[in-house]
């Protein structure tokens, strides 16, 4: 294993296809006599379905089906992309129909219907008439859960999904005992993912009968089982495709858009139905990030030290579960490998509301906690006098830490090394000092924050991935893997991984990178910084299996051992002498054409990863704020993270870059709007969603700091949501420094920091 | 989705009219970056399409005789701020074109669009408002001249009769000669955004004093609106802190802000207050005064 093609910046496996548009799209595909499908949605909060009278809508020319919850099963099902469970209590609420009889939000699917084009069938939705009957509805958590809200769903009468959270160590007597006991609240927005290519997906019934979905997701197994389970379909009667994937971000992490459009192919006979969701409705449509409300209460010694901290937790989860529950016991368990509390204890309750639902989205719940933990330890540091970074620092774990709860072992700890490279890049001690007395209209501050996340979802999922390897007659290989690729690099991280295992160079290694569940291993998908982690060890895995067949071959052609052999650019070595004893291409021959032991070389494999291994990273920003009109802008931002082995640079800078963009958006713009009075979406299209825009984007620096861990195949850890979870607090913690006013809500648009200049006197 | 039923393309100015005025129902398109918005939100059922794209001078931007800017209506905003003549006598008019949307945007929109759309927040009406811009308006049989002070009726409508084309855009010389100025675009994005609220001014300054003043809002009342009170007020007064600073008061009360979920009038009126002040100044530097 001397190849090294891990670690060096090796061009995406589909650069080329992407941008000369020669990659193609789940809309890139036409079948003939495609129809298009279309949803009438609810223009009310919350109103029960009395009557839906379809007639005219049927009627009209070249309309080929309508569809309501009469015309489907009366299955209840759950859509969110978690490995399916054998054990009952684990499983996701499962509290939708296809078509709903109820509206809970703005925007729930009711009726759709089948016709030759995009014109007719929106024409033919308004033939649709409704009886509704409106009932009052309900938008913040706080107001769900009083006696005598409105009940959003019959099974759940306090609309609370769940209300379990983890708790470990004497949290009573610590804040008994403790010397000082710090109070705060934290508040999130409702953000969405913005993935460049919305929900889409067709379906037909190809010539076997069978039923075939092309689809935009992130988990083709996990879409063919939600349909299955929707339509009541026998799961292998079922085949998902995934081609080219233009990003998800967790979006894609839900089945959304699946088990309506095979309702809609089935109606017309399974001719190909395409049903492709507008940015307006992907809005709303879809999945959003959950808005969260966080108490923090922590209790402090003499010292500086933290003791104990007590968390009430509100997450807003919309009209559907969804992830539900999991995604604030994601948020609950992800921050806790990264300082030292004797005691923790979480009360969250997740909250049915008329919104929009509310899902998995890029970092699953740890951004919001750790704007709530990163504000609230600054604040505890200016109250402390103490300077904010050596406050973290005198507080983190150590290496071989294990979480009391998840027995999650760090056997790797880089944060300390990314503090000291995120100050030196930022020019920290320079700058607090430059800035200490400042006049005039606007005011430069800095700010940092620290970050823990997992690499995957062991222990409380299953973390199955599978990888497959066929060799070529030259020695070249295909390589197949269940893990999604959707925009993210992992087809080519992993053909990296495969490369170096097998001592052949890169572009020898062909992965197949659209998914078919009928041919590709199993793999649940992409999702949780799972895939380089997971998949890596499946890919390592099938490599390793190869490397000893061939070397096996080899090794009857010298009379050596195989351990006395090596790979080393595609011809096999021995390794004492450093001479070639065949090429690779002369084993690969043989295995395919030796008249007596041909058996071509092939491993197809599956690793269940049953250990975690958490990464680290910080952000540093420097902001400059107006005074006069609030408006903050960003100077200079550094995100440094301690991400294990790093596969493929370049690649994880990209990630890097995406994710603090994401994060910049979370922190001074991204809010979705609704009004109080209807619970109407008020700004579901990218001219009124305040998405950034890479005019306000600062230069973002991005570092490594170098760390092995034994959890992972090749030393490696998560990388793909973490770049997104520090820099709102670092940034919110440098308008704090620059202003000494303590911001306690995202997002710091100009008109909210106004306010809060107004409230405390500034303005 | 776009329901177009016909699309008229006209290669003459002439023939164009004749189009209009045969059929007033016809919808005109320039670069279409406001009307297929609006077509795809469903606020037109079907519509059949009047497009001026491809009648030939309509986009050309020239100095006349007697020193009279004209500029075509079909000129994009790319055109506009990359043309030399704009550059060097209506730089506020660049800085204005620049700040629109982005490059694409840039490239289909155009000016006479802008304007006819009526929209509170377009990009290019309160500089051509502080510039006393003419609006040269052409059907079959007549042709009229309005300041585009007089053309917004409220917000989203302009006072186009039917039959009525925009053609050129006109500033005589002596509402640009001897006059600096500065467009100020506040919005949430440095791109793809439109204005929560903006300030044009132009003016006149000689000696420490404003021999002319011109202040033109968006996005604070239904329409464009210039601020005459401040401008009196501030007519030959000598540019100190305080008259500035009154000038502000003055623009801000002169402002009709609402409410709406963009923005709320507080903040929107002590925005007006900031950034006419901001925009003042600035216009005082480039004359190469000091305030
Ligand atoms: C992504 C995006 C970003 C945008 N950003 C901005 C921005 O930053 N600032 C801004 O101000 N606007 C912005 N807009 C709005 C729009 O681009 C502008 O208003 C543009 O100038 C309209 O010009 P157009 O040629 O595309 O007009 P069209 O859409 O073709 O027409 C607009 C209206 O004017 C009428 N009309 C057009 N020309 C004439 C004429 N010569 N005579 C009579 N009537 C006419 C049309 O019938 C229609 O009612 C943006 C739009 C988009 C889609």
């Amino acid at each position: 294993m001397s190849n090294k093609v891990i670690g060096s910046s090796v061009n995406r496996l589909d650069a080329v296809a992407k941008v000369t548009g020669k990659a193609k799209y789940a809309d890139d595909f036409f079948e003939r006599d495609m129809l298009i499908g279309k949803v009438l949605r609810s223009p009310y909060a919350h109103a029960i379905i009395k009557n839906i009278d379809i007639s005219k809508a049927k009627a009209l020319p070249g309309v080929e089906a309508v569809l309501t919850h009469n015309d489907l099963p009366k299955i209840q099902f759950a859509t969110a992309g978690h490995p399916w469970s054998l054990d009952p209590s684990h499983r996701d609420v499962e509290d939708r129909l296809i078509l709903t009889d109820k509206a809970r939000f703005v925007g729930d699917s009711i009726a759709a219907v089948v016709a030759k084009d995009v014109l007719t069938a929106e024409k033919a939705l308004k033939l649709i008439e409704i009886e509704y009957e409106v009932l009052p509805h309900v938008l913040e958590p706080e107001e769900a859960i009083k006696p005598g809200a409105p009940v959003i769903h019959s099974e759940k009468p306090d609309n609370i999904i769940s209300s379990f959270g983890p708790e470990f160590g004497d949290v009573e007597s610590d804040f008994n005992n403790a010397f000082h006991v710090f109070e705060g609240k934290y508040e999130t927005s409702i953000v969405q993912h913005c993935q460049l290519e919305n929900q889409t997906a067709f379906s037909y019934t190809d010539t076997d009968g069978r039923i075939v979905i092309v689809s935009s997701t992130q988990i083709p197994h996990i879409v063919r089982r939600i349909v299955g389970q929707a339509l009541g379909i026998s799961w292998g009667k079922i085949r998902v495709i995934k081609p080219y994937i233009g990003g998800g971000f967790g979006n894609k992490q839900d089945v959304i858009v699946e088990p309506l459009v095979v309702a809609m192919s089935l109606a017309v006979n399974g001719r190909p139905v395409r049903y492709a969701l507008t940015r307006e409705e992907c809005f709303i449509g879809t999945r959003t990030r959950h808005a969260m409300k966080f108490e923090f209460k922590t209790a402090v010694s003499k010292e500086g030290k933290l003791i104990a901290v007590s968390i009430n937790a509100l997450s807003n989860n919309g009209a559907y579960a969804s992830h539900g529950h999991s995604i604030i016991m994601s948020a609950s368990s992800k921050f806790r490998p990264l300082y030292n509390f004797k005691s923790i204890k979480v009360t969250p309750k997740t909250v049915y509301t008329n919104l929009p639902t509310a899902g998995a989205m890029r970092a699953y719940g740890v951004p919001q906690i750790f704007f709530a933990l990163e504000s609230h330890l600054d604040d505890i540091a200016l109250k402390l006098n103490l300077d904010p970074i050596e406050f973290r620092k005198q507080n983190l774990i150590n290496v071989g830490h294990v979480d009391p709860l998840t027995k999650v072992k760090v056997r790797s700890f880089g944060i300390l090394e990314c503090i000291e490279k995120g100050k030196e890049l930022i020019k920290w001690d320079e700058k607090k000092k430059n800035y200490e007395k400042q006049s005039g209209d606007k005011k430069k501050g800095i700010g940092m924050a620290c970050f823990s996340y997992f690499s995957g979802t062991h222990p409380v999922s299953l973390e199955l991935a599978g990888a497959r390897i066929v060799m070529n007659q030259d020695g070249s290989i295909q390589l197949q893997v269940g893990a999604t690729e959707i925009g993210q690099g992992s087809d080519t991280a992993l053909a990296q991984m495969a490369a170096d295992v097998l001592g052949i160079s890169f572009d020898m290694v062909h992965v197949i990178s659209c998914q078919d569940t009928d041919i590709t291993p199993f793999d649940t998908g992409a999702y949780a910084s799972r895939q380089t982690f997971v998949a890596g060890a499946a890919v390592k895995k099938a490599a390793l299996e190869v490397r000893k067949k061939i070397l096996t071959i080899a090794s009857k052609k010298v009379g050596l051992n195989i351990d006395e052999l090596d790979i080393i650019d595609a011809n096999i070595i021995e390794k004492n002498l450093g001479s070639i004893v065949c090429s690779l291409e002369d084993v690969a021959m043989e295995s395919y054409y030796d008249r007596i032991n041909a058996s071509p070389i092939t491993s197809d494999t599956s690793v269940n990863i049953r250990t975690n291994a958490p990464a680290y990273g910080v952000t540093f920003a420097e902001v400059e704020v107006d005074m006069k009109t609030g408006k903050i802008e960003v100077l200079e931002i550094y995100n440094v993270h301690d991400s294990g082995v790093i596969i493929n640079p370049k690649l994880a800078e990209g990630q890097v870059h995406g994710g603090v963009s994401m994060g910049l958006g979370y922190a001074l713009s991204e809010q979705m709007l609704f009004d109080k009075e209807t619970g109407k979406p008020l700004n579901n299209n990218l001219l009124d969603y305040k998405l950034q825009t890479i005019l306000d984007t600062p230069k973002i620096g991005v570092s490594f700091v170098d760390t092995y861990d034994a959890g992972g195949s090749f030393g490696q850890k998560s990388l793909g949501e973490n770049p997104t979870i520090s820099p709102a607090p670092a940034i919110r913690n440098a308008v704090f420094n620059a202003t000494g006013v303590a911001f306690n809500k995202i997002p710091m648009n100009p008109q909210a920091v106004f306010e809060k200049f107004k409230e405390v006197g500034l303005l | 989705m776009y329901n177009i039923t016909n699309i008229l393309e006209p290669i003459t100015l002439n023939e164009a009219l004749r189009m209009y005025s045969d059929n007033p129902k016809l919808k005109i398109i320039a670069g279409g970056s406001d009307v297929l918005i609006q077509l795809n939100h469903g606020k037109f059922d079907d519509v059949e399409l009047l497009s001026l794209r491809k009648i030939k001078n309509l986009n050309n931007i020239s100095l006349l005789e007697d020193g009279t800017i004209s500029i075509g209506a079909m000129s994009s905003f790319s055109n506009t701020f990359r043309n030399e003549i704009i550059n060097k006598y209506l730089p506020v008019l660049t800085e204005a074109a620049v700040s629109m949307g982005g490059p694409q945007i840039r490239n289909m929109a155009t000016i006479g669009g802008n304007i006819c759309n009526g929209a509170v927040s377009a990009d290019s009406a309160p500089t051509l408002f502080s510039y006393n811009a003419f609006l040269k308006l052409v059907s079959i049989d007549n042709i009229r001249m309005v300041p585009i002070n007089d053309f917004y009726d409220g917000p989203g409508r302009v006072k186009l009769q039917p039959g009525e084309i925009l053609t050129e855009i006109l500033i005589t010389k002596e509402n640009y000669h001897k006059m600096t100025g500065n467009y100020i675009k506040f919005s949430n994005r440095e791109a793809m955004d439109i204005a929560m609220l903006s300030v044009a001014v132009i003016c006149n300054v000689e000696n420490g004093v404003f021999n002319d003043l011109r202040i033109s809002l968006g996005v604070s009342a239904p329409t464009p609106i210039r601020c005459y009170d401040a401008e009196n007020y501030a007519k030959g007064k000598s540019f100190s802190k305080e008259t500035i600073e009154t000038i502000g008061q003055y623009a801000k009360k002169s402002a009709k802000a609402r409410n709406s979920w963009r923005g709320s009038k507080a903040y929107r009126e002590h925005l007006i207050n900031i950034l006419s002040q901001r925009a003042i100044k600035e216009a005082i530097k480039r004359a190469g005064g000091k305030c």
